[in-house]
């Protein structure tokens, strides 16, 4: 079986005034299949723009990102688009949940972008809101809940298209510490009962250790890739 | 997926009232304004066709011509060259179905202690016919009425209202100018003519009598007018000129001198009158679509401004799936939706406004099928035209500038 993410010698530059700057300058990493990968650096190390490429929402410069095998590089927008919509669910830092769409709707809306008829996206979206502990509040708008709650119904949004691939951007950077251990361990469930690869960035060492496996990243160059208990920092 | 669109395009809508309302109601204005103008336009149009129409179809009218005394120029009509036996020369002409000499002018009718002024017209037994006019009750002019000059009287509907009431006039007597005229017949409603006379306020007697005994001033034998009814359309133009090479003959004018009659052609007439008020129409529908153009600019504002307050809605949306034509479709969806409803709204106004100004304002309206589905059809297209430059640009976001745009 192929990996899942699979990047050889991949590079982003970025056009600024001061003219191209080099954000990640040759990145190779496997993930395979089920695995829970914590993504680590300082802030400008290339965290961010890693995530934007893995979720097909950027195209690297150079080198190459397989998707399920497939060289996202060379697929045109509405196949990216689709990648997006299919393969890959979104977790982010601030939730992003549309705030005048129930919580129903909201958990529900990716099916629509697949064509998926109205009573199936329902049933679906209620039967995850049932597992991430939100069954009753299915007609609830996003605005009435709490942050670790609208987390939640992120969470399933997420996994309504049952993707291969869970990216989550520090998903716990806007909760309390102990809505953040929920929300973690959450994830840690989803990764162990339904063996979906999950990719998360974090800058929170408490956060990574959910994970069981390290990408340090330092100056756009992989500076550790390895088990989370083995990691004891990376030298200035 | 697109019922799903157009549910969540209402939500947008609904949730931003106000702005909606205020938008639409610039295409509610516009709208209204096009239907209310192009069925003042048509009804107008329809009004001066209506009365062209009355006279008959395929009708020549023939007049004297102005005449020259000295340096003195009469009107048309001045000096009456026209007579019966040019009616009778013209009746020959191959294409000619019906002529009918006419002279007119008003009278008084008195019967019983009632009296009324009304129009009377000497014509021949052959104008009921050339003019599309049917006999409601009683009987037209006959050949021997023409003949032998009796005094009879075919009256129109206002002329019985006013003298009969409800009495039936067949067979009474009524004084004309104090010479007693027999009724022989009612004419049906005809209404207007083109020069805003009411028809039906007439009465026809035959024209040998009107010439002996009615109307006769000094030019006793001649007519002041001939209508002439081509067979078809076709034939209108050739009896035109057959008439003008007969008159010019019989009434010995020399080659290069003028006409001393003029002869109209009524469908020519009809054409032109058709063209003005057909003008008039666009005229006024054009000077309505600048208002509809207005909302339209007033919809792509508001779009605009829609697409950036939402641009970090638009990056989730393609976060999770959406391509950018999805994008398009929904932003295009919330902009006809708005000119739909608006034009919806401005559709009733507007043939409320018709209705309300053809009764109060006495201006004739035509509420019609054409400007109604073209106003609809309008809507659609300014929510379109204008929605589709914002909604192209909400497409074209990249989705991670659109998830960072706060």
């Amino acid at each position: 079986m192929p990996p899942v993410i699979q990047l050889d010698a991949l590079t982003k530059d970025y056009l600024t005034d001061a003219g191209a700057v080099a954000v990640l300058k040759g990145i190779s990493l496997k993930v395979a299949k089920g695995e829970f990968v914590a993504v680590m650096g300082p802030s400008g190390s290339g965290k961010s723009t890693l995530m934007n490429i893995l979720g097909c929402l950027d195209i690297p410069c150079g080198g190459h990102y397989l998707l399920n095998a497939t060289d996202i590089g060379t697929l045109p927008e509405p196949e990216l688009a689709r990648l997006r919509g299919q393969v890959i669910g979104f977790v982010f830092q601030g939730f992003n949940l549309l705030p005048r769409m129930s919580l129903g709707n909201n958990v529900a809306l990716p099916l629509v972008y697949q064509r998926i008829g109205k009573a199936e996206r329902l049933a679906r979206a209620t039967d995850l809101l049932g597992q991430v502990g939100l069954g009753h509040l299915v007609a609830s708008l996003p605005t009435r809940i709490s942050g670790g709650q609208q987390q939640r119904v992120a969470i399933a949004r997420a996994l309504v298209t049952r993707p291969s691939l869970i990216l989550a951007d520090e998903p716990t950077g806007n909760l309390d510490s102990h809505t953040g251990r929920e929300i973690m361990e959450l994830f840690q469930r989803i990764n162990r009962d339904q063996h979906i690869t999950i990719v998360l960035v974090t800058h929170d060492m408490s956060v990574a250790r959910y994970a069981q496996r390290l990408v340090y990243l330092k100056d756009g160059l992989l500076a550790y890739d390895g088990a989370v208990a083995d990691f004891h920092g990376v030298e200035a | 997926m697109i019922a799903t669109l157009l549910s969540e395009a209402w939500q947008a809508m609904l949730s931003n009232r106000l702005r909606t309302f205020l938008t639409a109601l610039g295409i509610t204005i516009g709208v209204a304004a096009v239907v209310l103008m192009v069925s003042i336009g048509q009804g107008t149009q329809q009004k001066v066709i209506g009365s062209i129409n009355s006279m008959g179809a395929n009708l020549l009218i023939v007049n004297s011509a102005s005449s020259r005394s000295g340096g003195v120029r009469s009107g048309m009509g001045g000096i009456p060259t026209l007579t019966l036996g040019d009616v009778a020369a013209i009746r020959e002409l191959p294409p000619t179905l019906y002529a009918s000499p006419i002279s007119t002018g008003f009278v008084q009718l008195v019967y019983g202690p009632n009296n009324w002024n009304s129009y009377a017209l000497g014509v021949n037994a052959e104008y009921l016919e050339l003019r599309d006019w049917e006999i409601e009750q009683g009987r037209g002019l006959s050949e021997s009425d023409i003949n032998s000059a009796t005094r009879v009287a075919v009256l129109g509907q206002k002329v019985v209202d006013n003298l009969f009431g409800d009495e039936d006039p067949i067979g009474q007597v009524v004084r004309v100018k104090n010479l007693p005229f027999t009724v022989i017949g009612v004419l049906s409603k005809k209404g207007q003519s083109m020069d805003g006379r009411d028809q039906d306020d007439s009465i026809i007697v035959p024209i040998t009598t009107a010439q002996r005994q009615l109307l006769g001033g000094p030019f006793r034998s001649s007519v002041s007018m001939i209508m002439v009814k081509a067979e078809n359309a076709e034939g209108l133009n050739a009896l035109e000129r057959q008439i003008s090479a007969l008159l010019r003959q019989r009434h010995h004018i020399r080659e290069n001198a003028e006409n001393d009659f003029g002869v109209t052609n009524m469908t020519s007439v009809a054409e032109t009158a058709s063209e003005v008020t057909g003008m008039l129409s666009l005229l006024l529908g054009a000077i309505a679509s600048i208002s509809l153009f207005v909302g339209g600019i007033g919809i792509m504002n508001i779009m605009l401004v829609s697409v950036t307050e939402r641009t970090r809605e638009i990056g989730i949306r393609m976060a999770i799936g959406a391509d950018r034509r999805t994008i398009l479709t929904q932003f295009l969806l919330e902009s006809i939706i708005i000119t739909v409803t608006g034009g919806v709204i401005g559709i009733l106004i507007g043939v409320g406004l018709a209705q309300v100004v053809g009764q109060v304002a006495a201006i004739p309206v035509s509420i019609t099928a054409q400007p109604i589905v073209l106003a609809f059809g309008v809507s659609v297209a300014v929510g379109v035209f204008f929605g589709l430059y914002p909604a192209r640009k909400a497409s074209l976001l990249r989705p991670i500038e659109a998830l960072r745009y706060q």
